[in-house]
């Protein structure tokens, strides 16, 4: 490696006084006086969210309207926080999806545990549980920051499922081939 | 009106002038606060406060918006909060000092304030008379005797804190102004030997600095500012340090001292500090704008009375000659140039990084003392050459 000596010319007459300095620095702070402004004024404008943002965990439903968690419980086991916390059900033998056995009783995030990493949504089989776009949560004591079944389902809303699978299964189960 | 004012006696009109100063500069310290948290903003790329609105104003359309966003309600609210929160006085504090500091901050403040002449208007003769509360003939000399009192509104506040940091704030606080005022004082003194040329009357009255800055011909309408720019940079950074502005914010560098002289202040006393910083900021450029930079005369080498003339020369208006309208028109070019020049406080705070102490000493007694004795021994000798 080459050593590169830096000359150090002494200073002169003219830098020694600073003026030439500051001119220039009260040039570049007048710039950026003049300039726009940088703030985003929060309320009124809102940030542009980028696609696979992780906002605030929700549940979401399929088009058909059927909630996609099977309550396995893997983003419980998995949250490094344990914010989840669910309470398996069973759904009943008249419903019209109890092919699918198992749904959620109760499932709680608490919103002061979560650190919106995102394993939850990683590690559901059913893309249940997703990150989506909601960034600010606030409530007046720490029993409204624990968000329950309805309200998850209702920030989460429905989103398009490609595969279907329990339909799939239901309808290969009624042809014979069940696997 | 006006002859029933002058009619009143003396000491009435000199309460109502008072009460006007204290109307005056206590609001305009609030302004300056928020110009000050309005110029930092947008030199930081921010907007700046602009939430604050009073509901009934919001209704008057584009008006109260400009206003909302100018921030003009944040200054209430800043006043409203200083005046109404808690005033803690802390325990080990001497009570006594402590609670007379930020008065003494406000004298010096309020009194400089009256000579400091502020507009002019003509009489019936065509003479320029100047306005101002009380037009004294030491005029410089009283301004610069009354602010530097204001240090020692500073050291009582450090020492009365009885707390380690406002003390070292005290401290340094005296330290620098004292070596500021050596070469504040030498930079002016050519500027009144250039006035007081033998053979004329003494004077070291700000209006008559102003009138002489006003003279026809080349050298007669030039400003001080181009005639002597040494003794203005000179005064100019001593004004920097004596209003404990950066670069020369020593007494409460808050980086090292916590807030300096007022560490263990708080609401209303800390905000009557800032008061009397924003008075010095507005009477020390107030002087600077009349030593160097013509006062209320428009441009250099255009007097006020030539403005005039040339107004009621082309519209031919009787108004235009009348005492309200000449003397609110240099008012408004002399506040302009104040208004600038506290710009350029602000302006030069965000540009320039604080010194260290040792600098700020070093760069007083040896850098600008020097000067400022070269400088008036080089105008001494040219003047006395000049003027025989």
């Amino acid at each position: 490696m080459s050593v590169k000596i830096v000359e150090r010319k002494p200073l002169t007459l003219a830098e020694r006084t600073y003026i030439p300095q500051i001119v220039g620095g009260l040039k570049t702070t007048w710039k950026h006086l003049v300039r726009p402004k940088e703030t985003m004024e929060y309320p009124e404008q809102r940030p542009a969210i980028p696609p696979r943002y992780r906002g605030v965990p929700t549940l979401v439903r399929d088009p058909h309207g059927r909630e996609k968690c099977v309550s396995c419980q893997l983003c419980e086991f998995v949250c490094p926080p344990k914010a989840i916390r669910i309470t398996p059900g069973e759904i009943p033998p008249d419903s019209a999806t109890a092919h699918v056995e198992k749904g959620p009783q109760a499932f709680d995030i608490d919103m002061l545990r979560c650190i919106y990493c995102g394993m939850c949504e990683e590690v559901c089989p059913e893309e249940a549980i997703v990150l989506q776009n909601q960034f600010s949560m606030s409530g007046y004591s720490r029993d409204e920051m624990i968000n329950h079944k309805d309200r998850l389902y209702e920030l989460g809303g429905t989103l398009p499922d490609k595969h279907l699978k329990w339909d799939k299964k239901k309808a290969a189960e009624e042809h014979g081939n069940a696997h | 009106m006006v002859d029933f004012y002058f009619q009143l006696h003396p000491v009435i009109q000199a309460v109502l002038k008072g009460l006007a100063v204290i109307l005056v500069i206590f609001p305009l310290g609030g302004i300056c606060s928020m110009a000050e948290r309005k110029v930092s903003a947008w030199i930081q790329g921010r907007p700046g406060p602009n939430r604050a609105i009073v509901p009934w104003i919001a209704w008057i359309p584009f008006v109260g918006t400009f206003l909302q966003r100018l921030g003009l309600f944040h200054v209430m609210a800043d006043g409203g909060k200083m005046l109404f929160k808690e005033d803690a006085l802390p325990g080990g504090v001497n009570k006594f000092y402590f609670i007379l500091a930020p008065i003494v901050a406000m004298i010096p403040a309020l009194t400089t304030v009256t000579t400091v002449p502020f507009g002019a208007y003509l009489d019936g003769h065509g003479a320029v008379i100047p306005l101002g509360l009380a037009n004294v003939d030491i005029g410089l000399l009283a301004v610069f005797a009354v602010s530097s009192l204001g240090v020692y509104s500073l050291i009582l506040a450090g020492w009365a804190s009885n707390s380690k940091y406002p003390f070292l704030g005290g401290v340094r606080a005296s330290a620098q102004l004292i070596s500021y005022e050596l070469s504040m004082t030498l930079s002016v003194i050519p500027v009144f030997l250039w006035i007081n040329a033998p053979g004329t009357e003494g004077t070291m009255s700000l209006a008559k600095t102003v009138e002489f800055q006003s003279q026809p011909g080349f050298w007669g309408g030039a400003w001080f500012i181009f005639i002597m720019p040494v003794s203005a940079f000179i005064f100019l950074v001593s004004l920097f340090a004596e209003t404990n502005r950066q670069p020369f914010d020593m007494p409460e560098s808050e980086a090292d001292l916590v807030g300096g002289f007022h560490t263990e202040y708080g609401a209303f006393k800390w905000g009557l500090f800032f008061v009397a910083e924003y008075a010095h900021m507005i009477i020390g450029s107030g002087v600077f704008t009349l030593l160097f930079l013509g006062g209320w005369n428009p441009l250099p080498w255009i007097s006020l009375a030539d403005l005039i003339g040339w107004l009621n020369g082309i519209t031919g208006a009787a108004w235009i000659i009348h005492p309200l309208f000449v003397g609110l028109l240099s008012i408004g070019i002399f506040l302009g140039k104040v208004v600038f020049g506290i710009f350029f406080f602000m302006w030069v705070r965000w540009t320039v990084p604080r010194f260290r102490y040792d600098q700020v000493m070093e760069l007083g007694w040896k850098k600008l003392l020097p000067l400022a004795i070269a400088n008036l021994l080089v105008y001494a000798i040219g003047i006395a050459v000049i003027t025989k």
